[in-house]
């Protein structure tokens, strides 16, 4: 499986466990070990955060598997003498588990569900990749190593002796397989009855063997079918059970097993969730909380969602891609010390040391708020580090009063977005919540149009929107929307009594009555024509105006808290901007590196002598450089002598009018020499390649070839 | 129908034996006349071939277990290589020798070794005097490993030189084992395909306990009816007859119906077996949850079948990648220029195919395409600018990995490597919907 994931070096160096790369280039005075550990512990949070999310969401399609497991060997185990059993041949049960394409995220579900089958159902897990398994006799290996490995964990020292019989000459078959299997069984039921006891009890006395193929796409078909055909044999004496990963649909069963070989198998289909909802889960419970104080900007946030949306789907890389953004954000600001919980916050603003004030008074958005304050508060703030301080706890308190209002109204609006046709500012609440990042959300001509959709919905809608809406309002911990809660309510009743109004007199439709009567054209023309004159002067009716109240109301929420993060005082403390970083580490462009590198060396190396404007052929580049701007100008094939008489002309202009002479009718030999190393290094990086169709020639493999 | 008979053996023995492969007493008096007596040298090698279930493998193994045969049965896929083969025939050999702490480990590496150890093993015994049959299940396997395996096994009688006959068994005929350097002819037997009759009696052989044979084999008649048309195979035919067997029974059950009521049997049960076929024969649902749905009367509508999950979730640019590949797979080269630059010229007359041409180019089939021109059409379809990042082409990889587009000529994987798109028409429609 590909859809890789490049650790990068800042990673690593973190797992060290060493804060040293943290102090890197700056100073002891920023509090690098401090940073270290909060980061170290904040992300720890996460992690288990994630991992919890992850077994939730995976919980119901586990319990169905380890209900199928259950079941599967029943038959086995009560070795019931039925006429239909006896009759019927056995099938080798087999769950096909459809996990989505994002391969990457495979290996921790099936970390995870062969601990949950450990636990429940059999000690017996052999999980097989198909680059492991390239024919048969490696796939047998595998599986009977890992079989009978696990076996020995689970009583681990009785039996060295057997391991190392095992482990010299392992007759890679079914029977010893089979014949393993019998003496594990019998010695957990018989011999060994009071130590087992524990196990016993968790397992059944003959639990079944399950092997995963955790890619089956990749596995060869004829590996697959022969192991299949060998097992079937066996079903009798070894209780088997396959598990088939499969990343795209199912049809790759049938499209790679023959009709003959999947009908010894009994399939079962088991879809795990789709990733997608499983990202919307990570968003909901990661960013869109304040349980954690480390927030992604905007941009940020846009990069790691478009990551997942157009390259890979994958929910880890996801994660990875947040930590990524978390260590260079706790690395690369000194003031992230302050991206803590409140309570340590306020200690540490408390003790921070006269650098970090002044840090404070450089950032931007701190500038801005000391401009708008009086200007003896503006000296004080300036000049005075404890009052500097007590003024930073304050606003650290607004940010976080900010955070959790805003996370309450974005719900809240997006109960009410989610719902309209077209979806103007999106569907979901990931949309939503960088569309509100990003700038000022009421601005934007997408909610514009999505008020004037939402003046139109209907009252039932309308009345489930707010009921909803004070649901969250309810549960939110923000303190100040008592008040907001009332007003909804004081809505609902106002809705509740236009209902009981409308009931009262619903004698209007008489206008309809009438006009069913009426049967001249004529008349019939000029009454509609009446009625449509009527309704456009009409007032507006009460239902109307309460409409119109409720999205005033939700504007005015909107524009009161969901004001963008980077208009907040303070918010480069807790938030991670730099997209362009990001998108560096994660979305690398290799190609446009390498073309801008030997086109514009420049760019980095940094001689002043290689600056030039482009177009002409500098004669200071590096030889690659010059080899590579002249086969630009070639066609697919490349005639080396005319390449050789180019170069050395482009490279004798440096030396000098002095050489000409000699390099008219001879090449110089280290001119030659040099060329070909430059063309060698090109070949190297896979740009040419020799080619037979002419001699001298070398063929191009980039663009310009079609 | 000739009955067995053949004086080295009792006829108690003879008559059992063929109650046990009914259908098959032709090929079975055939083989015993080869056999000849205990002491007599057999055939050095024969080999027996047939359909898929036509019971080759079922009439050898009765026909030794009931005479009482020493014999070795080995399945050739089950030992893959030519020493699991060989060392579990010699243990096999020194079971059925009935000498239990003589198993110890053998070691076979090579033909010779299993020669001389074959000697060994059969001389310590009271085999002596009594031909000893290695029968080699699915004996193509055999042409897979090592040359010398198939010629020695042949002629493994004149090797040893002891009373041994080999019996092959295999779906394919003697034709495509013979190798090229020639080799020792064995006796080949063939074993036709049971006619719907066999089946039929077969079949309605086994009927359970609780049923009368003549009501089973009503039910037999009706299930061959649907079934025969697509299926042949005797195994696969029984484990449909049990899965359905219960559904046929209801009536008679539930007291609706008498056993003789065939006509309301039939009525009830056809429909059913026309739903099986479309499912659990093809494996799109599993017997287990056959019957489940049969016990909880459910429509088997609700369960989807496997190949009603044909959707595949893809990124993005996955998705537009294998549309490229897809274009570029079935449209010819010449065409891009047309259908994927803004200002092409002018569209030349639509006769300008060539006559070989105008034949679909789905019916043609995939063709190779470079990287190169797959990322060009894939940037002329993209809206947006597409940067050639490091994901796009690791989704090149993941691609070829989900078996969804392949890799053309694995040596050149460096430089200008070359892909076809493995999807069909229908599957790229949904991607693009």
């Amino acid at each position: 499986g590909c859809f890789v994931f490049k650790p990068s070096p800042k990673r690593r160096r973190l797992s060290q466990k060493t804060a040293i790369g943290f102090r890197g280039r700056n100073n002891e005075s920023e509090d690098s070990e401090l940073r270290f550990v909060t980061c170290q512990s904040l992300w720890d949070q996460i992690k288990s955060e994630t991992e919890q999310i992850q077994e939730d969401l995976n919980k119901q399609l586990f319990d169905n598997l380890v209900s199928f497991l259950r079941q599967s060997h029943s038959e086995f185990r009560e070795k019931t003498t039925e006429w239909t059993c006896r009759m019927k041949s056995r099938e080798i049960p087999t769950a096909a588990l459809v996990l989505g394409v994002n391969v990457t995220d495979h290996d921790l579900t099936f970390r995870s569900f062969s601990e949950v089958l450990q636990n429940n159902i059999t000690p017996y897990i052999a999980l097989l990749e198909a680059k492991d398994c390239p024919d048969i006799k490696s796939l047998m290996q595998k599986l009977m190593g890992q079989l009978m490995n696990c076996y020995t964990d689970v009583d681990s020292l009785e039996d060295e002796d057997y391991v190392q019989v095992s482990q010299n000459r392992i007759r890679c078959s079914m029977t010893s397989l089979i014949n393993w299997y019998e003496s594990v069984t019998k010695k957990t039921n018989s011999e060994t009855p009071s130590k087992k006891r524990t196990s016993s009890s968790r397992h059944w006395q003959s639990p079944p063997v399950v092997v995963i193929f955790k890619d089956m796409e990749s596995f060869a078909t004829k590996v697959l079918q022969d192991f299949i055909v060998i097992s079937s044999q066996h079903i009798h004496e070894l209780p088997l059970v396959l598990i088939f990963g499969i990343a795209t649909s199912p049809m790759i069963i049938h499209s790679l097993l023959p009709h003959s070989v999947s009908s010894l198998l009994c399939i079962e289909l088991f879809q795990s969730l789709s990733c997608k909802d499983h990202l919307s889960t990570i968003i909901d419970k990661l960013l869109l909380t304040t349980q954690f104080p480390f927030k992604l900007g905007g941009k940020v946030l846009q990069v790691l969602i478009n990551i997942f949306l157009y390259h890979d789907f994958s929910v880890q890389n996801f994660i990875k891609g947040f930590q990524l953004c978390m260590v260079e954000h706790f690395y690369t600001q000194p003031l992230s010390v302050l991206c803590c919980q409140l309570v340590d916050a306020r200690k540490r603003v408390n003790s921070l040391s006269h650098d970090q004030c002044e840090n404070i008074r450089k950032l931007p958005s701190f500038r801005r708020y000391v401009e708008n304050q009086v200007s003896e508060e503006q000296i004080a703030l300036l000049t005075e580090d404890n009052f500097l301080k007590e003024t930073i706890q304050k606003l650290l308190e607004d940010l976080h009063v900010y955070h959790e209002n805003y996370v309450s109204v974005l719900r809240c609006l997006h109960v009410f977005i989610s719902s309209l046709p077209k979806y103007p500012l999106g569907k979901q609440i990931r949309e939503l919540h960088c569309a509100c990042l990003e700038n000022q959300v009421w601005e934007t001509e997408e909610y514009e149009s999505s008020l004037q959709l939402a003046r139109m919905l209907n009252k039932s809608d309308l009345v489930t929107m707010l009921q909803q809406c004070v649901e969250i309002f309810v549960s939110s911990s923000g303190k100040e929307f008592d008040k907001t809660v009332e007003k909804l309510k004081e809505f609902l009743t106002q809705f509740q009594k236009l209902e009981e109004a409308i009931q009262e007199r619903d004698v209007s439709v008489s206008s309809q009555k009438e006009l069913q009567k009426k049967t001249d054209l004529y008349h019939l023309q000029k009454t509609l024509l009446e009625l449509k004159e009527s309704r456009r002067s009409k007032k507006l009716t009460k239902f109307e105006m309460l409409r119109f109240e409720v999205v005033d109301f939700i504007d005015s929420l909107v524009r009161t808290y969901l004001v963008p993060a980077d208009h907040k005082t303070l918010h480069e403390i807790v938030y991670f901007n730099t997209a362009s970083v990001l998108r560096g580490h994660l979305n690398a462009a290799p190609r446009t590196a390498l073309h801008t590198a030997l086109n514009n060396p420049y760019c980095y190396l940094k001689n002043q002598a290689l600056k030039s404007d482009g177009g002409s052929i500098s004669n200071k580049a590096p030889d690659i450089c010059i080899v590579y701007k002249l086969h630009l100008e070639c066609g697919r094939l490349i005639n080396l002598v005319d390449w050789l008489e180019a170069f050395s002309t482009v490279v004798a202009a440096v030396e000098g009018p002095n050489a000409d002479a000699a390099s008219s009718d001879q090449v110089d030999d280290i001119i030659h020499a040099r060329f070909i190393r430059a063309v060698s290094e090109l070949e190297l990086l896979g740009f040419i390649k020799p080619s037979k169709q002419k001699t001298d020639h070398v063929a191009r493999l980039t663009w310009g070839g079609c | 129908m000739p009955n067995l008979e053949h004086p080295a053996y009792p006829a108690a023995t003879l008559l059992q034996l063929e109650s046990l492969v009914p259908c098959r007493e032709s090929q079975v008096s055939m083989l015993l006349s080869i056999f000849g007596e205990r002491q007599q040298f057999s055939f050095p090698s024969i080999f027996i071939y047939g359909h898929t279930s036509s019971g080759k493998t079922y009439v050898m193994q009765n026909l030794l277990n009931t005479l009482q045969l020493p014999h070795v049965f080995v399945n050739c896929v089950e030992y893959f290589t030519s020493r699991l083969l060989l060392e579990e025939i010699l243990i096999q050999l020194q079971s059925c020798s009935s000498e239990p702490e003589q198993t110890s480990r053998v070691h076979c590496d090579t033909f010779n070794d299993f020669v001389r150890l074959l000697k060994q093993a059969v001389a310590s015994q009271e085999l002596q005097d009594q031909t000893v049959y290695i029968v080699l299940d699915r004996a193509e396997q055999l042409r897979e490993m090592e040359a010398n395996i198939l010629p020695a096994f042949l002629r493994l009688q004149e090797l040893t030189d002891r009373n041994v006959t080999v019996v092959l068994l295999s779906e394919i005929a003697w034709e495509l084992f013979r190798p090229n350097t020639g080799c020792f002819e064995p006796f080949t037997l063939y074993f036709p395909d049971y006619s719907i009759g066999h089946l039929q009696k077969i079949l309605s052989q086994n009927h359970p306990p609780e049923y009368s044979a003549d009501f089973y084999a009503a039910y037999i008649n009706i299930l061959l009816g649907v079934f025969y048309m697509v299926c042949r195979d005797l195994k696969e035919l029984q484990h449909l007859a049990v899965l359905n067997f219960s559904k046929y029974c209801e009536p008679v059950v539930r007291g609706e119906a008498n056993e003789r009521d065939t006509r309301k049997l039939w009525k009830n049960i056809e429909p059913h077996l026309k739903k099986a076929m479309q499912t659990v024969y093809l494996r799109e649902i599993s017997s287990s949850q056959w019957e489940r749905l049969q016990h909880d009367d459910g429509e088997p509508g609700q369960l989807k079948g496997l190949s009603a999950h044909t959707h595949v979730e893809l990124p993005y640019y996955s998705k537009f990648l294998l549309i490229a590949a897809y274009l570029a797979s079935y449209n010819p080269v010449r065409t891009d220029k047309r259908f994927f630059l803004k200002h092409h010229g002018k569209i030349r007359k639509t006769n300008f195919m060539k006559k070989h041409e105008k034949t679909s180019n789905h019916l043609l089939g995939p063709k190779p395409f470079p990287l190169d021109r797959l990322l060009a059409i894939l940037y002329s379809i993209v809206d947006n600018r597409v940067a050639p990042t490091a994901n796009i082409f690791s989704q090149i990889t993941s691609l070829v990995t989900l078996q969804l587009l392949s890799m053309v000529g694995h040596n050149d994987q460096l430089d200008g490597p070359r892909y076809k798109c493995t999807v069909s028409l229908d599957f790229i429609r949904a991607v693009a919907r």
